[in-house]
């Protein structure tokens, strides 16, 4: 279905667009950004440096940045979409070549004030080509063997890349969110389930292969399974984030501590508490009603995209859309259950909580995106 | 809208129904863990957390201890007291630091950092203010704690290298982990992130960094609103570090360090039974107590400005040509092949012309006829020259090798070289161009490519002196456990042909001809076998050739040859095997056959030789020399045994 069959009239044009924006959805934005500023305010002990502050000049801009590219016609974004998907593949390439080296990965490309992730471009370049793929494909190839190949082979280039660097965290989301948007194009479940039964091969595959040559993961990441598995066995080696995380939240009760007086991931050895445990501080100082609100926030931000995508009746803005609500979704859904002890610890932020800026900004490009395809949907 | 396209919308909702499903379902369950964390659980937290917070608290472990062979310390913990400062509990941490100058004396330089560092660092971080003050300015501190908030005195171990400098080479220093420590190290453990905690930089302190940190211990501890400890809970002991034993001879070493004073040189003494390294000695050397502490710049500046290269761990790090002592190798590879006897004569006219190019002997009149002992006793260069000819590079490159040149040896220091044994493949991969017989010359004589550093020499002088494959050891044990000595099995060699080196060897020293004569030991039953060796570093110009040659007293030190010597001694059943090597020292006869000799029998004699062992003649210097040496190192005869 192309935008042609539709009567363009219907579309909003000029500064008035700006009146057509999801303007529900840009608040629960704000709001949950607002958290993250409390929470960091909280962390440096009641200062607005050094993380709360650069975090809001970032959300000031990322929001500016967000409007900006609502007002780009959806089907420019349709049409730049593999551009912007080899460009982001290339920038994954220099990452290997010329790279920061940070916490033994490599993922950064430094442009002085800000480190560019690559892989978190990624995440929503991904995406993009994904719907704009399935937009293209006649629908009754969809799932034949060779016009599904395609699109595996478009998530595995990047996942191999990220894997190299090593990132097993955002390799792994790749996979979910490109698998995500395979499967709402309407692929079909046999595919799936071999994926499923191959996928449990492979993980018994990884453990069969510890401690041989050919082992597939690094040891590291052998250990970070083990501790997550029984967290008890290694207190102060790997295991400690976690147990001292759930110590975290588990004293934050029903109502919490209270704003900045969470003593346990302040005065604790949470060498991460502003990026990736910054929910434990929020657990531990608003409770069970802090921790259940911000995961209300998320669900109605999950809700409104999901809204916003049955409406529009174009398939490219309508996969984009929920591309990057599912994105979201593992985002947030993977960084809590980390934290609360339900998955390994595998460095992924917290969205619009953590501190950090290619994050955020990455994250409102892609509301952009999600913006821009909410006010040009055909009426 | 196309029934198609119909269809297709009906698929996507259908598709997004199910997957938010899935979503939802697993939000619910985020919310029911919260809900089993925070409210089911949370009695549990909240008991401990009721009117004190409770902390986790690591306990750094103690570093494992260094001991000698003997079990002199070498490398010990000490208490040592700091000032901290923790800017949440201080509030103005500028009046705070002004108060507390007032309690103490502070030096200017130190609270600029102090106050840099508050800067930088989270709030709730101690920052060190002052390391090593002294026992009254940490009660002037704990007396007005009530006036000094946030301000404490803490207790920790710092190291200390109770040997000075004797061992700097080989133990190394430890230094706090820096970020660039921290950068190279994948999922450091949290132990390495508290501030200050040290780590081995360098030497053994870091090759053995892994069992000498040991595990890090906790105490679950009470702390009140503002972070003080009010009351330690329980406490899970951490495992101390291993101590490790070293094959070293602290004694010995420093009398080599300081027998090698003055001197940019290095020695090495090896038990042949064993293949322990008794004694290591780089000078000049430095004292690694100033890296712990954190070395000022003007030091610094000091020790990397000198031109003998104090830092320099020259023992293993320091590559040579070996010069004359590598004529073993040759003569040994050509009676390996069968194409000498010992007794077969070369004459030598001075020089030998290869291929229209003159290589001269070091006696420019030359040695007339002489035969393989003879050759080695006066170092005739050109019946060298000859030999290789015959046997070519290959040959003795694999000779060489299997003495243990060209090899890196596993010894846990910093900066081990490797060393160089070129072959004709070796050339081709690094320059590219054709091996030429001039090369062969070269190298026969241990000049051109060839490149050895003075522990690979002591091997292989203890190889020879054995015909084991004598693998050199550094660590005695660690944590108790005894590391294997480094025996070695025999070598596939003719033994007849290595007892005829050790002869011609013997001959070098004790022969009223040969080149370290002068250095000889008299005591009948710990005579010595050596070769002196005078490795070029320059290319003798035509011009100076023809001007006649230059006295090594009359160029500028860094263009002199070195001087090397390679002994073991006893000559009849080997006990140590030595190699001096003295940068731009002149001639291996002078310059480092005496000291290997002194070294040798210090080490034959644990301790301070009789004068009867030494030549009458060499009596009264030694006597003075002897003296001396006892004046620089006043301690020498008390650390022995009962410090340990």
């Amino acid at each position: 279905m192309s935008y042609l069959e539709h009567s363009i009239k219907a579309i909003p044009t000029g500064p008035r667009k700006i009146l057509y924006l999801n303007w529900p959805l840009a608040l629960l934005l704000a709001a949950v950004s607002s958290v993250g500023f409390l929470m960091l305010i909280s962390v440096s002990g009641g200062s607005l440096r050094p993380w709360a502050e650069p975090q809001i000049k970032r959300f000031v801009v990322g929001f500016a940045l967000m409007i900006g590219l609502a007002m780009v016609p959806i089907w420019f974004w349709r049409s730049v979409s593999g551009l912007a998907y080899l460009g982001t593949l290339l920038l994954l390439v220099t990452v290997e070549l010329f790279g920061e080296v940070g916490k033994g990965a490599q993922r950064w490309i430094d442009l002085g004030p800000l480190r560019l992730q690559p892989s978190e471009l990624m995440k929503i370049t991904l995406v993009m080509f994904l719907a704009a793929y399935y937009d293209w494909l006649p629908a009754p190839r969809t799932s034949r063997p060779l016009w599904v190949l395609l699109p595996v082979g478009i998530i595995m280039l990047p996942v191999a890349l990220v894997l190299r660097q090593p990132d097993l965290g955002t390799s792994l989301l790749l996979v979910a969110a490109g698998g995500g948007i395979m499967f709402l194009a309407g692929v079909h479940w046999a595919y799936f389930a071999s994926v499923l039964t191959a996928g449990i091969g492979l993980v018994s595959a990884v453990f069969q292969s510890r401690g041989t040559a050919w082992q597939l993961l690094k040891d590291y990441q052998y250990r970070r399974i083990d501790t997550f598995l029984d967290p008890g066995s290694d207190p102060l080696g790997a295991g400690y984030h976690i147990t001292q995380s759930k110590i975290a939240l588990g004293s934050g009760g029903w109502t919490g501590r209270g704003f900045m007086q969470g003593t346990q991931s302040r005065l604790n050895f949470l060498p991460e508490k502003h990026t990736d445990f910054i929910f434990t501080t929020l657990a531990e100082e608003f409770g069970f009603i802090g921790g259940i609100s911000l995961l209300g926030l998320y669900l109605l931000i999950i809700l409104f995209c999901v809204w916003s995508a049955l409406l529009n009746k174009d398939r490219f803005a309508a996969l984009l859309t929920l591309g990057i609500s599912l994105n979201f979704f593992l985002f947030f859904s993977v960084n809590m259950s980390m934290v609360m002890g339900m998955a390994p610890v595998v460095g992924v932020p917290l969205p619009l909580v953590s501190y950090g800026g290619s994050a955020m900004l990455v994250l409102m490009v892609a509301f952009g995106l999600l913006q821009s395809a909410h006010v040009h949907r055909p009426r | 809208m196309t029934p198609q396209d119909r269809q297709n919308r009906r698929k996507l909702s259908r598709r997004t129904a199910i997957l938010g499903g899935a979503q939802l379902l697993f939000i619910g369950g985020l919310a029911a863990r919260m809900r089993y964390l925070q409210v089911e659980e949370a009695d549990q937290f909240r008991l401990l957390a009721e009117e004190n917070r409770i902390n986790i608290r690591l306990i750094p472990p103690a570093r494992g201890e260094v001991f000698d062979r003997n079990g002199v310390r070498l490398a010990q913990n000490v208490p040592s007291y700091r000032i901290v400062i923790v800017s949440e509990d201080a509030g103005d941490t500028d009046l705070a630091l002004q108060k507390l100058s007032q309690v103490v004396a502070l030096d200017p330089e130190s609270l600029e950092r102090t106050r840099s560092e508050l800067k930088r660092s989270a709030r709730f971080l101690p920052v060190t203010i002052a390391e090593d003050v002294s026992w009254e300015d940490i009660s002037r501190v704990s007396v007005n704690a009530p006036a000094l908030a946030g301000i404490t005195p803490e207790v920790g171990l710092s190291r200390v290298y109770p040997q000075g400098s004797d061992l700097a080479h080989v133990l190394g220093y430890v230094g706090p982990v820096s970020d660039y420590d921290l950068s190279r190290i994948e999922d450091p453990e949290p132990l390495l992130r508290i501030p200050r905690f040290q780590i081995g930089k360098v030497g053994v302190e870091a090759k053995r960094e892994k069992d000498l940190r040991g595990k890090a211990g906790a105490k679950r501890v009470e702390v009140n609103a503002t972070g003080r400890i009010m009351r330690e809970l329980d406490r899970q002991e951490g495992e101390a570090g291993a101590d490790i034993q070293l094959t070293i001879d602290a004694a010995l070493q420093g009398y080599a360090q300081a027998r090698l004073d003055g001197e940019s040189a290095s020695a090495v003494v090896i038990d042949c039974d064993s293949g322990d390294i008794v004694a290591c000695a780089s000078a000049p050397t430095y004292d690694p107590n100033l890296f712990v502490r954190g070395i000022s710049q003007a030091d610094y500046d000091l020790l990397t400005g000198d031109p003998y290269r104090p830092l320099a761990s020259k023992t293993v790090q320091g590559l040579y040509p070996p010069g004359s002592t590598f004529k073993m190798m040759t003569a040994m590879a050509a009676l390996e092949e069968g194409l000498i006897e010992p007794d077969d004569t070369a004459y030598c006219p001075g020089h030998l012309e290869v291929s229209g190019r003159k290589f001269h002997c070091w006696k420019r009149a030359g040695h007339g006829w002489v035969d393989l002992q003879n050759s080695l006793k006066q170092s005739c260069d050109v019946y060298y020259y000859d030999l290789a000819l015959k046997v070519g590079i290959e040959k003795i490159s694999q000779m060489a090798q299997l003495f243990g040149l060209g090899q890196r040896h596993d010894v846990p220091m910093s900066a081990v070289a490797q060393g160089l044994t070129p072959t004709k493949d070796w050339k081709a991969a690094a320059y590219g161009s054709d091996w030429v017989i001039g090369d062969t010359v070269n190298a026969s004589i241990g000049q051109g490519f060839m490149l050895a550093s003075p522990l690979q020499l002591a091997v292989m002088t203890a190889r020879l002196a054995t015909g084991r494959s004598v693998m050199p050891r550094l660590i005695k044990s660690t944590g108790g456990i005894e590391d294997p000595p480094g025996t070695g099995t025999p070598l596939p060699l003719d033994p007849e042909n290595l007892r005829k080196m050790r002869r011609a060897m013997f001959a070098v020293v004790n022969d009223r001809r040969g080149t370290a004569y002068k250095s000889r030991i008299i005591q009948d039953n710990m005579r010595m076998a050596g070769k002196t060796g005078t490795s070029q570093v320059r290319n003798i110009t035509a011009a100076e050739r023809r001007s006649g040659v230059i006295s090594n007293a009359d160029l500028p030190w860094e263009r002199r040859d070195h001087a090397l010597f390679v002994d073991f001694a006893p000559h009849d059943a080997p006990k140590y095997a030595v190699a001096v090597v003295v940068e731009h020292g002149g001639g291996g006869s002078t310059a480092a056959a005496p000291i290997a000799r002194d070294i040798t029998l210090q080490a034959l004699y644990q301790g301070e030789p009789p004068l009867d062992a030494y030549p009458p003649k060499d009596r009264p210097a030694i006597r003075a020399q002897q003296k001396r040496l006892r004046e620089m190192r006043p301690q020498a005869n008390t650390s022995g045994k009962d410090q340990a």
